[in-house]
């Protein structure tokens, strides 16, 4: 009996430092950011000190206008860039899906602004953004057209973070998207030129379709990052003008050091979270459903054979 | 008129020639199958009249149109690829039917084609499933069945039967040729099983290292071998090849080697004067050799004995040499015995050692 009850924990014991060592890192500081978030807790305090105050830091976000309005520019960012990169990665991919010459280095050059830190691209966007020496006022110059203020009119701003985002996370999808069309099974693909389709409809018909679940995965991921993003538009806008290209994170970052208001900094942050989680249980069931899928084929492939 | 011609047709991957000059014609309504061993080039040669590859040299013709540059769908052809290459993400009625929805069929004609086609094949029953949750052969139907919906002019197959077991490669095969008679089109077919070629094809092209061997009916390869290669490939239990020299008694020419000397007809005898005193290599099929008790015969030792029935398949020596002999005989043959055999005079196959060209 006892021998049978050692046999069956001992795959528990040596689990157990690899799920004390995940406890402790993973979900602590998530622990720490939701009990926080319930306190109006200034960075001067211990958080012993800071007053609970349930659920206010919550319900007065949700009435802040400002708050609402952050979430609202970080949707509408996410939901633009990700779609404009899906667009364009996915697009470029089906274009340099060929085997010509120097093509294997144009798709080296392809993916390096990816590997720029952020910091580095922001920075950099920024110069090429400035309103009298950057690149594309000068430009716009040369060639005898108004300037355009980039980065201190709202819409502007808001256009010009896109496009560095863009600039920098296509490739990602470029290169996944490459991935996906390269293993897609090509007798198929020939099969479809066979029946007669031509280029276009062999994308539309046959391709797309088969890169669908690597596609939905690569949104998904690109999505959750999207919503993550500040760096870039810290060092590109910081925010402004106005709200204009205030994101949430940068406004959690400014809630917690200018503010100074560690709880709402917190509770924001539970909101970013719930969000995501929704995107990421989304993925997960995505992938589960796929599975039970190729279950079900199999075993009528099984039963008909 | 013939239907398909390829002239001088040429295909280089980089410094690599795979097809060197071929050329080849195509009766209308003809099944031509080509067979070799792996690797010879019979794919790429397909996938060039397909149009999926792009030809290097040459020309190659449907009717009196030059495709050669041509985009696979404007050259009338439906295709049967080796590993199927159906949709996964369509069921059974859409692969079939998807040729014809890109031509604009309307919906009725579709139908009405693609419910026919699958009442023929047997897949009434699959139409809305998808290709993974078929059986291996069925997946194999439906890659015939698209290829049937179409009307087109051509069909090209592939080693269609290669990824089916034994049993269901029989019957496939049997439908197959069921089939070619019905339809009359032109059939291209690729294989590396000579069976699946002798018993489908109107006419057989063998392939080596990207050139033709020769081109002929079953009956003419099998009879008419115009050189070593194909005498060996066509033929089951492949033919046994021996080492033999041609000596000059009295005015006969005799085939002699260690074990055995067999005379030549007279006619024979007379066209390979020359070779007389030369090596040459003897070639004879396993059902070439006829028991016998008249002088001269050759004496076998049985080493090894098939029994199956109307027939043996008996490993015997000769001269040092591994020989198959078939024998129909309804007892079986005791390993151990000693038997005697005379050869057949149409079955004695000679070639020149060096050129390995038929004399
Ligand atoms: N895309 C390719 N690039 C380079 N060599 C190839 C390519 N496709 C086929 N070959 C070569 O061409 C030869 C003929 O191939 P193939 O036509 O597929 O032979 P098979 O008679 O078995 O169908 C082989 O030696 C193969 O290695
Ligand atoms: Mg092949």
């Amino acid at each position: 009996m006892k021998t049978a009850l050692a046999n069956r924990m001992t795959p528990y014991l040596f689990l157990a430092p690899a799920g004390i060592v995940l406890v402790a890192a993973l979900l602590y500081p998530i622990g720490y950011m939701i009990y926080a978030s319930f306190l109006d807790w200034n960075p001067s305090q211990r958080i012993g000190e800071a007053d609970w105050i349930g659920l206010r830091n919550y319900t007065n976000l949700l009435g802040d206008a400002a708050f609402r309005e952050s979430f609202w520019v970080t949707i509408k960012f996410a939901a633009i860039v990700v779609t404009l990169e899906m667009v364009l990665g996915v697009g470029l991919a089906l274009l340099l899906d060929r085997n010509l010459r120097g093509m294997s280095i144009l798709r080296t050059l392809f993916i390096l602004p990816m590997m720029i830190a952020p910091i580095v691209v922001g920075l950099m966007w920024r110069y090429m953004y400035h309103p009298t020496v950057g690149i594309f006022n000068r430009t716009l110059e040369n060639i005898g057209l108004p300037t355009v203020p980039w980065l201190s009119d709202g819409g502007w701003a808001f256009t010009s973070i896109i496009i560095a985002d863009v600039w920098q996370w296509t490739p990602f999808i470029f290169i996944l998207s490459l991935a996906a069309l390269q293993s897609l099974p090509q007798s198929a693909i020939e099969a479809s030129r066979i029946d007669g389709a031509s280029a276009w409809q062999t994308i539309l018909y046959v391709k797309l379709p088969l890169m669908m679940p690597v596609l939905i995965v690569t949104a998904l991921l690109r999505l959750i990052d999207a919503f993550k993003v500040l760096e870039v538009i810290l060092v590109l806008t910081n925010g402004g003008p106005g709200l204009s290209t205030e994101i949430l994170s940068l406004r959690i970052a400014r809630t917690a050091s200018e503010f100074r208001e560690l709880g709402v900094a917190a509770a924001m942050s539970n909101f970013l979270l719930i969000l995501l989680l929704v995107l990421t249980v989304a993925m997960y069931l995505y992938g589960k459903a796929a599975e039970l899928r190729a279950a079900r084929l199999r075993a009528a492939a099984e039963e008909a054979a | 008129m013939p239907e398909i011609r390829l002239e001088n047709l040429r295909k280089d991957y980089g410094a690599v020639t795979v097809i060197e000059d071929l050329n080849l014609s195509m009766e209308d309504g003809e099944f031509t199958v080509l067979v070799g061993p792996s690797g010879c080039g019979k794919s790429t040669t397909l996938r060039m009249i397909a149009g999926l590859e792009a030809v290097t040299e040459g020309r190659i013709m449907i009717g009196d149109r030059d495709v050669s540059r041509l985009e696979p769908k404007e050259r009338d052809l439906a295709m049967v690829f080796q590993d199927y290459a159906l949709y996964p993400h369509m069921n059974v009625a859409k692969n079939m039917s998807f040729a014809l929805r890109l031509a604009r069929y309307d919906k009725d004609e579709i139908h009405k084609r693609v419910s026919e086609t699958a009442e023929i094949l047997g897949l009434t029953d699959h139409l809305q499933r998808k290709p993974a949750e078929l059986s291996g052969g069925q997946r194999q139907r439906v890659a015939m069945g698209r290829a049937l919906v179409r009307d087109a002019g051509t069909f090209l197959f592939d080693e269609p039967l290669s990824n089916l077991d034994a049993k269901l490669r029989g019957q496939m095969r049997g439908e197959l040729a069921l089939m070619s008679q019905r339809i009359n089109k032109n059939m291209i077919y690729v294989t590396h099983d000579q069976v699946e070629a002798m018993t489908l094809g109107d006419r057989i092209v063998v392939m080596k290292f990207g050139k033709i061997m020769q081109a002929g009916t079953p009956e003419e390869l099998y009879r008419k071998p115009q050189n070593k290669f194909v005498a060996g490939f066509i033929g089951s239990p492949p033919m046994n090849f021996l080492p033999a020299e041609l000596r000059d008694h009295g005015g006969t020419l005799h085939v002699e080697g260690q074990g055995f000397s067999v005379p030549l007809s007279a006619e024979r005898s007379a066209s390979l004067k020359s070779y007389t005193n030369q090596n040459v290599h003897l070639g004879v099929r396993p059902s070439g050799f006829v028991e016998s008790d008249a002088p001269g015969a050759i004496e076998m030792p049985i080493v090894l004995s098939e029994y199956i029935g109307a027939q043996s398949v008996l490993i015997s020596e000769l001269g040092g040499q591994q020989v198959t002999i078939e024998l129909n005989s309804l007892e079986p043959v005791r390993i151990g015995e000693i038997r005697h055999f005379t050869i057949e005079r149409e079955e004695l196959h000679l070639f020149d050692p060096q050129t390995e060209a038929a004399l």
